[in-house]
């Protein structure tokens, strides 16, 4: 990898020794060293954590780019959620309480969207999102925006369909009551939600999970770039590409962790207050 | 909003229900007006249930006529059903009442006074703030209850409400469902404990068989039942 650049760097500098011929002078054989070390530190510092750290000693000292990278992460599916919960859950919802005709249909193809590919759906949000694609206009290529709109076309279909089995469960036995209390349309389906909230969080988390494990579509669309999109499954990506195993193990060990953390905290949430309200 | 429309006198001509080959209810013809406690007497199968949902509108009859005042739009104005297992709202006592009172179309301002009042009524207005799902059984049929009065109903339906419940717990219902009668409420309740029929029913109507086989003032029916399936059943042999 860095004997390309080095050799590039080197014909530069002839190109330039010549130009300015009289006062350079010729490029020795410490010279060459020289530059060839420099080039390799200027390589491996594209990423900025500093790679002699173990992956241990940056989570131990709280290393603030490895602290941005988590953030992002975080942040970016964390909204992914948000965004796929106040879309999904509403489809999932009316899908479970409607009768039309391809009803059938559109749940067997929401189901299946569940495992969308992630590089598949990176890969058509490029395309939309790229200058010269229907959206181009809006610029949100490599920004943690176009991260966002990726995960939450991720996911959808994921809280969509679990939200649809579940409200769908539920009906069966609200029924009769929600019928004999004469609830309308609207009623139901907030009805049906707010009474299933404790087995939606499953479906959060479920969509959580799978946005802040995913790496095709972020890559895709978000660019990699350090410091801006950046996030803790692209870095892990990067540095076993490059070689960094400690870093990458590091990095796949805090992931695991959060997504750990959050599905332990929401599932203590979810059985209290279970208990508290029957 | 509900204005002066009436649920009263609830009309059943010639109402049949199928369930594929399976004739659940046969040729019903009633008339529903205002007055004491009518209950459903039956054994397990005679189509109770089926009558009263057919009553409620929760089902459609496979052919034959219901009306309800006069009107044919099964949305219910001013009746309410109690099942013989309610479903709970997943949320407190008193928020299962205010939601019945919302969905009646009671004013926001009154739902609160109101609520407790109706728990006030049942007698759980010191389980105002409990869940709903972790009430005793007789508890959360009193709660059904008094989600049902909320809608404010000329005319209430309960299905066996106390067939899964102590004899404490059934003597509070039917203190609730008498009060309720007296307070100018028609109640159709089904049952099959004869003692319960004495205590409450103004008459009696006895299915079987998906048939309406007899009409009667409780005690006529009880002491002088006029069909052999009536004499059978309260002979307790078992009728099929």
């Amino acid at each position: 990898m860095i004997r390309p650049i080095l050799t590039a760097c080197c014909v530069l500098d002839r190109k330039k020794a010549k130009v300015g011929s009289q006062s350079r002078k010729t490029i020795t054989e410490e010279g060459l060293h020289l530059l060839a070390r420099r080039l390799a530190v200027a390589c491996y510092s594209i990423g900025t954590m500093p790679d002699h750290l173990s992956a241990l000693q940056l989570i131990l000292t709280g290393d603030p780019a490895l602290i941005a990278i988590v953030r992002l992460s975080l942040g970016v599916s964390f909204a992914a959620v948000v965004l796929a919960a106040a879309i999904g859950m509403p489809i999932g919802a009316l899908l479970a309480l409607t009768k039309f005709p391809g009803r059938t249909i559109l749940v067997v193809l929401l189901n299946a969207m569940m495992g969308l590919p992630p590089v598949v759906v990176g890969l058509a949000l490029y395309l939309l999102l790229s200058r010269s694609g229907p959206l181009g206009d809006l610029g949100i290529l490599f920004t943690p925006t176009a991260m966002v709109v990726a995960q939450t076309v991720l996911i959808l279909p994921i809280i969509a369909a679990l939200t649809r089995q579940t409200v769908e469960d539920l009906w069966v036995e609200y029924r009769d009551e929600l019928s004999a209390m004469n609830v309308a349309a609207v009623g139901r389906m907030t009805t049906l939600l707010w009474d299933a909230r404790f087995s939606l969080l499953t479906a959060l988390l479920a969509g959580f999970g799978r946005a802040a494990a995913e790496v095709g579509a972020v890559m895709i669309v978000g660019g990699n770039i350090d410091g801006f999109t950046r996030t803790m499954t692209t870095a892990v990506a990067l540095e076993t590409s490059k070689g960094n195993l400690p870093l990458a193990m590091g990095l796949g060990a805090v992931l695991i962790l959060i997504v750990l953390a959050i599905n332990a905290i929401a599932w203590g949430t979810g059985v209290w207050s279970q208990r508290l309200t029957g | 909003m509900r204005g002066p429309l009436s649920d009263l006198p609830l009309v059943l001509e010639g109402v049949s229900l199928q369930a594929g080959a399976t004739t659940i209810l046969d040729r019903i013809c009633l008339t529903i007006a205002p007055g004491a406690p009518t209950l459903i007497v039956g054994p397990n199968g005679s189509g109770k249930t089926s009558l009263l949902r057919l009553c409620m509108g929760l089902a459609a009859p496979t052919s034959g006529r219901i009306s309800w005042g006069s009107r044919t739009d099964p949305t219910p104005t001013r009746r309410a059903f109690v099942f013989q297992r309610p479903v709970m709202l997943r949320r407190a006592a008193a928020a299962n009442v205010t939601y019945a009172l919302a969905q009646a179309g009671a004013p926001r301002s009154q739902r609160t006074v109101r609520a407790a009042a109706l728990l006030g009524r049942v007698g759980l207005a010191n389980r105002a703030q409990r869940p709903a799902r972790l009430l005793s059984g007789g508890e959360q049929q009193r709660l059904a209850l008094a989600r049902a009065l909320a809608r404010d109903p000329e005319l209430l339906l309960l299905d066996e409400p106390t067939a899964n419940l102590d004899p404490a717990a059934t003597r509070a219902v039917e203190e609730i469902v008498l009060a309720a009668a007296q307070s100018g409420i028609k109640i159709v309740m089904a049952s099959h404990d004869l003692g319960q029929v004495r205590r409450l029913a103004g008459e009696v109507l006895f299915l079987a068989r998906g048939r309406l086989c007899e009409r009667a003032g409780t005690s006529d029916f009880l002491d002088h039942p006029s069909t052999p399936e009536a004499r059978a059943f309260l002979r307790g042999d078992l009728v099929i």
